[in-house]
């Protein structure tokens, strides 16, 4: 059925330690570097806190720590991706921001479910290209609140 | 016809009239004879229904008509203003408000209003009793046949004061297309060298066209009879202007003499009376001096002057490192200027408190039915200006005072009679400014607060011991009601009393910076008095340091500022607590609530403590260092990040860093 229009998917691939995501380009606001971030007490600790984007105080998550990868030192291809999600606005820091590029509709699988590995509700599936494999993110599930609520009890 | 770009004027204007509709049947109510009241009506009913005409909202457009027609009846006596009357009126209103809101809400305004209309019906065709034709075209070469009391009035007035009274009439040309623009203009002109008293046709039929070829003004003015006509033909399309100067003794025998042959022409009289509207009334003299904007743009404003603020605070900082006297002298007149703009753009935001206080003499009409209590309401202030953010958000806990000032301040009728008080209570509601602040009261004549049940009432919910009960002074009761899990009507009402609103109402007004007090008599009444900042989005903090981290505290809050020797801090019951000027008070480790990293220096000698109040309740909050007072720009943390503790906001400084607002209301237990 996909076939008879191959829709594309317009793409913002980025990198986390070795592997590669990808949110819908959409979703994106700019791509930042990284700037000083004001860091905002008793919230979760992937939430590194705040920063001035162009006079909007926004709020920053750092995507290591919300995947549970262990923390890197900021370099110079560090980004910080400014995402639009219904009434919010979040900046995610990156290791690097790689690529906009287009995907099929039709390359795109659901996220693999494999016994054994933790279930997260965040991937919406996987691209596979050619010689990349793609984790497509599910801004909503990244950035849901109860998620939030619970890191915070468990802190607390 | 393409409408769109026209919708938001329409509603807006829709609404003013509707509120404009409202508050004058409240004023018929009580005055049901008042001729200015009824005309007033009868015009916003008449400009509502061109105006949903032409937007091609028929369904609005009919009620209005009908609306309109009973007023018309009432203005030429023909219906009584009778109570059982009033309902079906405000029921009609009721209806175009919600259709207005269909409107708005992107809908197209279609409602059944059968009923209503049916009842409108039945209230014009009972009481008429020859059915009249409204709106029918006015005969050809018009004169003054009628005048009121009150115009005659005028005119005498005018002519002891040395100005003319004319009788001016303007014909325009046959193949003239646009009549009620050229009406408009001769207005316009007219209106600039004196007064127009009263026009035939009537300005309503002038303005929808429904006349011939001329019309008839008496004027009132300074200038000569060729002046003003020359000044008339200026305006084009214009075939004739005769100007008669008019006299009142003239008139008066002309008057005397139809009454001699009256009675004949009943049709006659009854057309003249049509047109018995004065200018006066039709709102045209009132010209204000004011622009619609649309509220995004002064947002827009809003915005751009923040960035501003935020620059002028960058080059303030940089000027004082440069230390260089023109850059110095020229950031000072920068800021100077940039203050006043600041204050201009605030005051363009406000509005009057009208704009809330305008629904609840309805609303308490309402009540005081369900209720059966008999209950007025006297406004006061109404004028008062708040900034649009805080307008928004109070009218919720507003509404919820007055509805338990209703249910559990007013009493019944018979208990008032019993008490010896009139029946009817009385709720004031009343504003002014003071300082920074603006105060809003709400006052009732009831029953006041009954200390022993509130104290019996907080012991059983447990929101207080019956140890600590016995310490509390009267405020401190009074202040129990508004505490979470607490109510004191007896049995639970649909109006308030569930426990769950009046805790809402405080938290509502202290989250916009303000505070709520009480203070009550048994028996004579009680009054809730709500103090709130006059803007939200501009405020004076105190800068403060915690190791390397910049926060801001509301000046609002701040009491003083005081460094302490460490042996001065001392132990109760393993709290830290100083004693300032006689009064203990405990500290908050900031550094500790914020666990802000970084060690911590070397034993310091001294500590730098703000001493913050919430209400009456103080608290020393202990800090590194202190930055200093500035203006700063309040700014949220977005969607994401929402119930941060002990944070309201965040703002950003002249470096462009952000600095987070510490609410000092959540520290102070």
């Amino acid at each position: 059925m996909e076939n008879e229009a191959v829709l594309d998917k317009k793409v913002i691939v980025f990198q986390l330690k070795n592997e590669e995501y990808a949110v819908s380009v959409e979703q994106v606001g700019s791509i930042e570097r990284i700037e000083p971030i004001t860091r905002v007490p008793q919230t979760a600790d992937f939430v590194k806190g705040v920063i001035n984007m162009r006079g909007v105080v926004t709020p920053i998550i750092d995507l290591r720590k919300r995947f549970g990868i262990e923390e890197a030192e900021y370099s110079e291809a560090t980004r910080i991706i400014i995402v639009y999600m219904d009434d919010i606005e979040v900046g995610l820091i990156v290791d690097a921001a790689n690529d906009v590029i287009d995907i099929p509709e039709s390359s795109i699988e659901p996220a693999p479910e494999v016994v054994g590995t933790v279930d997260v509700d965040y991937l919406e599936g996987v691209a596979k290209l050619k010689n990349r494999l793609l984790i497509l993110l599910n801004l909503q599930k990244v950035l849901s609140k109860n998620e939030i609520k619970q890191l915070k009890s468990v802190e607390g | 016809m393409d409408t769109t770009e026209y919708l938001d004027v329409f509603l807006d204007e829709s609404r003013e009239h509707l509120e404009s509709l409202y508050k004058q049947l409240l004023a018929l109510e009580k005055n049901p004879a008042e001729k200015t009241i009824i005309d007033e009506i009868f015009r916003a009913a008449h400009t509502l229904k061109g105006m949903s005409a032409t937007m091609g909202y028929n369904d609005l457009a009919t009620l209005t008509h009908k609306l309109e027609n009973v007023f018309d009846g009432i203005r030429y006596d023909k219906i009584k203003v009778k109570t059982e009357m009033m309902d079906v009126l405000f029921d009609a209103v009721d209806h175009l408000t919600a259709m207005v809101e269909d409107i708005a809400a992107g809908g197209n305004g279609n409602r059944d209003v059968h009923q209503v209309t049916a009842h409108l019906d039945a209230i014009e065709n009972k009481e008429t009793t020859d059915d009249k034709k409204t709106g029918e075209p006015a005969n050809a070469l018009e004169t003054i046949t009628s005048l009121n009391e009150f115009e005659l009035s005028i005119l005498n007035e005018s002519a002891e004061r040395g100005f003319g009274n004319f009788e001016i009439t303007v014909e325009l040309r046959a193949d003239c297309l646009l009549k009620g623009a050229r009406v408009f203009m001769v207005f316009e002109v007219l209106e600039k060298l004196g007064e127009v008293i009263k026009s035939e046709p009537s300005v309503n039929d002038l303005e929808d066209e429904n006349f011939e070829s001329s019309f008839t003004v008496l004027f009132v003015s300074r200038c000569n009879q060729r002046e003003i006509a020359e000044k008339i033909n200026k305006v084009s399309e214009i075939k004739q202007v005769t100007i008669n100067p008019f006299s009142i003794s003239g008139y008066k025998q002309e008057q005397a003499k139809q009454q001699q042959t009256a009675e004949k022409p009943v049709q006659q009289t009854k057309e003249t009376k049509t047109e018995e509207i004065t200018l006066k009334q039709q709102g045209k003299s009132t010209y204000n001096k004011t622009i619609r904007v649309n509220i995004d743009r002064l947002d827009v404003l809003m915005n751009l002057f923040e960035e501003l603020v935020i620059d002028r605070g960058r080059l303030e900082q940089i000027s004082m490192d440069l230390n260089h006297s023109d850059l110095q002298e020229t950031v000072e007149r920068m800021t100077r200027v940039s203050g006043d703009l600041q204050s201009i753009i605030l005051t363009i935001r406000m509005v009057p408190v009208d704009q809330v206080f305008n629904r609840f003499p309805r609303m308490i009409r309402q009540l005081a039915r369900d209720l059966n209590k008999n209950v007025e309401i006297e406004i006061i202030g109404a004028e008062t200006e708040l900034d649009r953010t805080v307008i928004d958000e109070i009218g919720d806990p507003l509404v919820h005072l007055i509805r338990n000032a209703m249910d559990h301040g007013i009493e019944t009728p018979e208990i008032r009679r019993q008490k010896g008080k009139p029946e009817q209570g009385t709720i004031k509601l009343e504003a002014y400014h003071s300082g920074n602040h603006v105060f809003i009261e709400i006052s009732d004549d009831g029953a006041g607060i009954n200390k022993d049940k509130v104290l019996k009432k907080a012991i059983a919910n447990a929101v207080i011991s019956q140890n600590q009960a016995k310490s509390l002074t009267d405020n401190q009761i009074y202040e129990l009601i508004m505490a979470s899990g607490f109510s004191t009507a007896d049995t639970i009402s649909d109006i308030s009393g569930r426990g769950v609103g009046l805790d809402v109402v405080k938290n509502t007004i202290e989250s916009l910076g303000g505070n709520i007090s009480i203070a009550a008599e048994v028996g004579k009444g009680s009054t809730f008095s709500i103090q709130l900042p006059l803007t939200l989005s501009i405020i004076s903090v105190l800068l403060i340091e915690l190791q390397t981290e910049k926060y801001a505290i509301p000046l609002s809050s701040v009491i003083e500022t005081a460094i302490i020797h460490k042996d001065d801090i001392m132990h109760a019951h393993r709290k830290k607590v100083i004693d300032f000027r006689g009064k203990v008070i405990p500290l908050v480790f900031l550094k500790d609530i914020f666990a802000v990293q970084g060690k911590d220096p070397e034993q310091q000698e001294y500590e730098s403590i703000v001493i913050a109040r919430k209400g009456d309740k103080l608290a020393g909050l202990v800090v590194d260092s202190f930055i200093g007072q500035q203006e700063i720009v309040l700014k949220s943390l977005g969607n994401y990040l929402t119930d941060v503790f002990a944070i309201s906001g965040a703002t950003i400084l002249g470096d462009g860093q952000v600095a987070l607002i510490i609410d000092c209301n959540a520290l102070i237990k």
